[in-house]
């Protein structure tokens, strides 16, 4: 009974996304839009703003340094809900 | 002198690894900035390095190194000099992560000053990967009481 | 015909792995094999992401050997931003995989077995 249910989502899911196919950018395409609006402006401007030539380390740390703040603020929490999860105080 | 190992080949080949990895991720960090790498990398290789004394070795030499309130610590430091970058640039003057005013507090020009800043908060993410990863592994290893060992 | 299926098949190789995922999520009965359909779920949608930022005929995204003044041009190097976005994406999928071997080791403490069928039916 489960996995009748989960072909028949599995089949639907899978119309779906043959469905969006040509919506989708060929590979390697230089004019895609994920390649065209703020990305060039990184890739002129980093080594004359940041002096980094890792263009990842200067858009990690500097343009999207607030990302990188939280994502942080992630697995600092994670780490604290493990211990919580799985740590039991010691009977006095 | 550690006695009672499980195996001599992995604990001979492990003393020659364990101090060519972390001297590795002190290296893949430090040269984030001209090639691939940086803080979350070498934050892993670093805690790689320590799991590789618990797999080698007993849990208690593992312990006898890094404690459990030492890794506590040390996940606390690295989010605070994070945060603390953000706030000594706003109490200099300028808006939050905004880098170029430390060129006040650093012998630099504003656009080598970014750069610094950058690798400010790569040492503090670089500290907090490292000691989350490794107080993960052996809270799941042990099931929770770390006075028994491994399980 | 053929231009859809060899000019987007890296659009192919994610469709292929994320039904994998998700059906080993849904149709599998141990918590185990659900936490590593989950896994392989969130692996594809990075593998995806990762295969946008190529471009042809670009080389990696370090530009080395320039002095400061030259003129850097874009369609010479591959798209930096989706392994920046990707990188805490990679993060997250590592802390919920913790997370959930902890809930999971809880689940066997409690009820001694890991099959969904012999917890979920009412005693």
């Amino acid at each position: 009974m489960k996995k009748i249910l989960a072909v028949i989502s599995i089949i639907i899911t899978g119309a779906l996304l043959v469905y969006g196919v040509k919506d989708f950018p060929k590979w390697a395409d230089p004019n895609q839009p994920a390649s065209l609006h703020v990305s060039p402006r990184y890739i002129e401007h980093a080594l004359d703003e940041t002096a980094v030539p890792n263009l990842v380390t200067a858009v990690l740390g500097d343009y999207r340094g607030y990302d990188t703040m939280f994502e942080t603020a992630v697995i600092f929490t994670a780490g604290i809900v493990v211990m919580m999860l799985l740590r039991r105080p010691r009977k006095w | 002198m550690v006695e009672d190992v499980e195996d001599i080949v992995i604990s001979t080949l492990s003393r020659f690894l364990i101090p060519f990895m972390q001297a590795f991720s002190l290296y893949v960090f430090a040269h984030g900035h001209g090639s691939p790498g940086g803080g979350f990398q070498g934050g892993c290789i670093m805690a790689a390095a320590f799991i590789l004394i618990v797999i080698a070795y007993d849990f208690k030499e593992a312990k006898r190194r890094f404690s459990e309130k030492a890794l506590l610590i040390y996940c606390c430091v690295g989010v605070f000099i994070f945060v603390g970058t953000g706030w000594l640039c706003i109490l200099l003057g300028s808006n939050f992560l905004d880098y170029s005013i430390l060129s006040k507090v650093l012998p630099a020009d504003p656009v080598k000053a970014r750069y610094y800043g950058i690798a400010m908060i790569e040492l503090g993410v670089q500290i907090t990967v490292m000691a989350i990863m490794l107080s993960i592994f052996l809270d799941l290893v042990t099931k929770g009481e770390h006075e028994e060992g491994l399980k | 015909m053929f231009e859809y299926f060899i000019s987007k098949y890296n659009y192919w190789m994610y469709v292929v792995i994320i039904l994998i995922g998700f059906y080993a999520m849904m149709a599998k009965g141990n918590f185990m094999k659900k936490l590593i359909g989950m896994s392989i779920f969130q692996w594809a949608i990075i593998f995806y992401f990762m295969s946008i930022s190529a471009k042809k005929g670009a080389t990696v995204h370090i530009i080395g050997g320039h002095g400061a003044h030259t003129v850097v041009n874009a369609a010479d190097f591959v798209n930096p931003l989706p392994s920046v976005l990707m990188l805490t994406a990679i993060v997250v999928a590592v802390a919920t995989t913790g997370i959930t071997l902890s809930v999971i080791i809880m689940i066997f403490k409690r009820y001694g077995t890991l099959e969904e069928d012999e917890i979920t039916t009412p005693e």
